[in-house]
This record gives C-alpha cells, structure tokens and sequence, in this order.
C-alpha cells in the first residue's frame, strides 16, 4: 500500500475539485472514484467559514483534503498561503503549485524548490507540482519533499503522457513516491502511468469535465487498480523483433 | 518600458480590413483544422465567410472552455464610485457635456454600496468611475481599497488610466485587475469620439496595458467598444495587442470583453451594428485562438442572450448591475452610465446557471495573495 508521510493510502487516484458543474456532483463523483486525497484551490473556498459549499460536500471520513497553492506566484506567496491552509484546515499537508504563467500554468522550478525547503523546515507534508524534470526531483529529495508530483502534460490538457521517457526516469530514481499530476485525460493513461511504475496519479478535468463524471470516475478507479496490479505483476517483457524461421546465425551450430 | 506602439504602427487598418474581408472557405477551414491557430486564422474565424461555420466554431469553443474553466461562471457585480468626468466621449452618459449632476461617493456612501453588494452574494467586485483626476485620484483610490478590502477577496477596477507609479502603489492595497478598453483601435475614429480631456490622447491609452504590465498587476482586460468602427477590424487589433502582451508580460492574465454600444439619454446612434449572429461568432472566434482568455458578458445583453451564450465560451458575468453612483441603495434614481438589458437578479442567474448545469463561482482569489 502506498504511505506518504504518517498515511497509508488503499487508493491511489488522488483527485481534484475544480470545474465540475455543481459541488453535489463533485461529491459523487469524489465518492465513486474511491480517492482518499483530494485537492482543493485555496482561493477557491472560503477557509474562514464553516459552511462554504465546497468544503461541506467533502466531509467524508474517508477523504484527506490537500489544500493547494494555485493562483500564488512565488515562494515567499505560497509559504504564506500554506500557513494559512494549515491554520484554517488543521491539516499541514500542502500540495505546492506555483505556476506564474498563466496561459499554460507551467510550474516554476526556482522558487518551486525554494518554497519546499522552507515548508520542509517548518513541518509541512509538501507535495510539489512540478516539471517531468528527473534532476529538480533530486534536488526537492534533498529539500525534504514528502512525494514529488511530475506532470504528463501541461494542466487540463488531456494530451496524456508526454513526457513517458522522463517519468520513467523519475520513477526509476525517486526515494519519495511519484505522483503523476497533470495532464491525464483517459483511464488507460493512468493506467499507463501505474504500469509504469508511478506511485499515483492525480486526475481532476478528465473526470469533472466528461459527459458523466460519476461514471468516468469509476472508470479512473478500475484503471488505476489495474494499472498497479499489472505493475506488480511484472509485465511481460516485450519483443522487438520476431523470431527469424531462419536465423542468420544458425551456421555456427553446424 | 516596452510598448505596443511600435508594432501598432507597423499595421495599417485598412490592410487588415481588406485582408479579413477577403478570407475564403478554405481559410476558414484551415483555421478550424489547426492544432495552433495563428493570428491569420484568427482573422479567417471573424470573416464573414466563417459565419458558415458558426455552429461547428461554437460546439469547439464549448469543448475548449469546458476543458480549461469546466461549467463554472464567475461572477462578479460593478461598483460605480463617480460620475465626474473631464472627458467628453460621444457614446457616454458621463460625458463632460452631457448635463447631468455629478456625485462621487464618500466613505459612508460607499460602506452602504458594499453591503448591499455583499447581501446579493458577491465576493468580487469591479470599481468604475469617470475621470476627474483632481477630485478621483489616487490617494481616492488607495482610500477607497483600504475601505473595501476586508470584504472582497478580488477587487478590478474600470478608471481612468494611470501611471506605472501609480499602479505600483494601489496594487498593496488589493487592486488584483485593471480593465482598460481602447474603444477602437482606429486612430481619425478615436480623436472624433473623444475630443476632450486627457482621453483624447489615442497614444497613451494604447499603452496602458504596458504600464499595467510593468506594475506587474495580475489580470488585464481589453476590449473595444462595439458599434463605433468595424467590429472586425478592431477585434483583429485587439487579439494582436493581446498577442504582444502574452509574451511581453508572461506572468498577467488576460480578459476579454465586448461591450455592444447601449443607448443612453442624448446619446449617439452606433455607427455600426454587431448582431447577436456576429457576436457569437467573436465570442467563439477569441475562444478559438485564445483557449485559456478569460471572456466575459455583462448586463448590456439581453436575457435571451445571456442564457444561451453561457455555453459558448463565455467565463465571467455580472449580474444586478446598477451603472451609477449610488445605484444600489444610495441614489437609485441618479442618471445611469448606459441603460443594462438583463435585469435579472443574481439570485435569478444563479437559478439559470444551475438549470443548464453549471456551478456559479462567487470567490476565485484570496486577498491573502497580494
């Protein structure tokens, strides 16, 4: 089972709150995908109340909230966010995202890796969002990072797992556990990415954005698992070239 | 400081009007095709040879809005501070010549604005005024955030243009969005409709976004006001200034709207009128070339409108608007700065938004983050 810091996690589809059309649907969606982390936009709720509308539909003894720093753009702005995240949730997890750019939402690995030394220091679980980029991942190890969160493509693209050959990478190196966070658009890409060998995947648009999200979410659910059972099961190696009725090199048996 | 200016200068309007005018089918369906869409395409996608193609245009720019915003609306609500205004602008009911009494509202008025905004659920609010710099200055504005602050956690302003300075210095007190709208973007147009006060300078309202940018404030919004110039023709202007802005200023977002000209009392006849076909078509077509613009509707349009082009690429709305100062309990009679269309409450939008599925966003920043 997957532990990150002091939690064992049965599911290993991390999800999001954004875009879905309405917080009653969110929940069910939420709900039927089994997931045990769920990430939420600060600037999105309304921390200070107890009956924002968001936070209410994910009172489920099941679900871990990960409040997130999106809309921050720097180190100093997000070690302030989390601090209040932390107060107001009592929960000193903190999914990091700095993304200064705001057209194609591409993490800054600079103050990135700032932000989690500090939050590091201060006691935070950090989970930081970050380029497919296998030497940043190191360094975040070394800064105290609880996972590291790499992305198949940029946020809310659907294009998939573009950046396969770095991710595998990543994963073959990684001491923390590797979250594949954005950019999966279809089951069979975080199927994928498990099969790899990714500790988790983190979906939100693909499910909140489908014709039926509770569906679609079921469908992340069953990929998933089987994507970590194929992973554990040692995939078959596979075969570049056939084998030849004739081989080239059957004379040396004569 | 970097400006548009000088790639503005390098185009002339009438070339563009040509060259739009002159997009074919199979422009228009190379645009449609492309994975990237350059601004060519853009200006195929406004031609009248795309209005063919209107239907296919709004059932992408749906999926494309979808998949960036989701079905979520931002809503927010204008807080109009002053009437007072030393510039004379022919499509405007603040017009220094048109003869109206004049209010800017003081502390207390502005306290009681707020919490009858605060009572219909608001949590964003966009401040307006004229420009009348000796009287709605600065020091006015910084006072007015002070005030406000603690009951927004997203706070746009719709003023007079300032200077970097000036930016510099309201953004601490939570100025997260600036709108600054060109009008039009044709230059012998412009001197005619604003012949008077420090609006009439074409040249340095074209780079307030510059100055804005420079500020580093967070969001800026573009726009021409539809109805003085060929709604084309500016539109191409504004997604090239929005061009040059992406890559100069990489850290800003960006919104879009396009105000159609409303009648006011004295006020002028548009010149050109954009139907509800063709706006749709711009709506569609910025979605198009722009997937992650933030594009937004205010009470201008009519209820028919508004409920059918949510779907389409729209992002943000207003909703119970009152365009004067005072107008939501201070002075309800006082003269209006346009007359809006949709009436409706945002207790009744929230119902329309929720029937076609989609969730009304009242709180998308924190006043933490500034």
């Amino acid at each position: 089972m997957l532990q990150i810091a002091d939690k064992i996690f049965r599911s290993r589809l991390f999800t999001g709150t954004g875009k879905f059309s309405s917080s009653r649907q969110m929940e069910e969606a939420l709900v039927a995908s089994g997931s045990e982390l769920v990430t939420v936009a600060l600037k999105r709720v309304d921390i200070t109340s107890e009956q924002d509308d968001i936070l209410l539909h994910l009172k489920h003894p099941h679900i871990h909230l990960l409040p997130n720093t999106s809309g921050v753009r720097n180190a100093k702005e997000a070690v302030f966010a989390a601090q209040l995240a932390r107060e107001a949730l009592e929960t000193n997890w903190i999914k990091l995202e700095i993304h200064p750019d705001p057209k194609y939402l591409l993490p800054d690995p600079i103050e990135t890796l700032k932000a989690t030394e500090e939050l590091a220091k201060l006691g935070f679980v950090v989970l930081p969002y970050i380029h497919a980029d296998p030497v940043l991942c190191k360094r975040l190890e070394n800064a105290g990072t609880a996972v590291v969160m790499p992305l198949g493509s940029p946020i809310g693209s659907n294009k998939g797992l573009k950046t396969a050959d770095f991710l595998e990478i990543i994963i073959e190196q990684s001491k923390v556990p590797v979250i594949v966070d954005a950019g999966i658009g279809a089951p069979s890409e975080a199927a994928k990415a498990l099969e790899m060998g990714a500790d988790a995947v983190l979906v939100n648009t693909a499910i909140a954005v489908a014709g039926n999200p509770v569906q679609m979410a079921i469908a992340f659910k069953l990929a998933v698992e089987a994507g970590r059972l194929a992973y554990e099961a040692k995939l078959a190696a596979t075969g570049n070239y056939a084998e030849a009725s004739s081989p080239l090199t059957a004379f040396l048996d004569e | 400081m970097s400006s548009f200016k000088a790639i503005f200068d390098s185009y002339s309007w009438d070339e563009v009007k040509k060259s739009i005018y002159a997009k074919t089918a199979a422009d228009v369906e190379r645009a449609l095709a492309a994975p990237k869409r350059t601004l060519e395409d853009f200006k195929a996608l406004i031609s009248p040879a795309a209005t063919a193609y209107l239907e296919h245009m709004a059932q992408l720019s749906q999926q494309l809005t979808q998949k960036r915003f989701g079905k979520t609306m931002q809503l927010y609500v204008p807080l109009y501070l002053s009437n007072e205004c030393q510039n004379i602008c022919t499509y405007c009911g603040f017009s220094l010549d048109n003869k109206v009494r004049r209010k800017t509202l003081s502390g207390v008025e502005i306290m009681q604005e707020v919490a009858a905004i605060k009572a219909m659920g608001y949590d964003h609010v966009l401040l307006v005024t004229g420009e009348a710099n000796q009287t709605v200055h600065v020091e006015y504005f910084k006072k007015v955030l002070e005030l406000i602050r603690p009951h927004f956690s997203h706070i746009s302003m719709e003023v007079q243009p300032l200077e970097v300075a000036d930016y510099e210095a309201l953004i601490p007190y939570g100025l997260n969005t600036v709108l600054v709208y060109q009008e039009t973007y044709h230059q012998e147009d412009y001197r005619q409709h604003h012949p008077k006060g420090k609006k009439s300078n074409f040249y340095y309202r074209l780079d307030t976004p510059d100055r804005l940018g420079e500020a580093g404030i967070h969001k800026i919004g573009l726009g021409v006001l539809i109805g003085l110039e060929d709604w084309r023709t500016d539109s191409f202007f504004t997604a090239l200034h929005l061009n040059y802005l992406e890559k100069t200023y990489w850290q800003t977002r960006y919104s879009l709207s396009f105000p159609r000209l409303r009648p006011f009392s004295g006020g002028l006849e548009p010149k050109v009128e954009m139907t509800d076909k063709e706006l749709v078509q711009l709506i569609c077509a910025y979605r198009l070339f722009y997937e992650e613009v933030e594009l937004s509707i205010s009470t201008r349009e009519s209820e028919k409108f508004r409920n059918n082009i949510i779907r389409l690429g729209i992002t943000a709305m207003s909703a119970g608007s009152k365009t004067n100062p005072g107008g939501y309990v201070v002075e309800p009679e006082s003269l209006e700065q346009f007359e809006i269309s949709d009436e409706r409450s945002p207790a009744e939008i929230t119902a329309m938004l929720k029937a076609q599925g989609y969730e009304p966003v009242w709180k998308d920043w924190d006043r933490m983050y500034i």
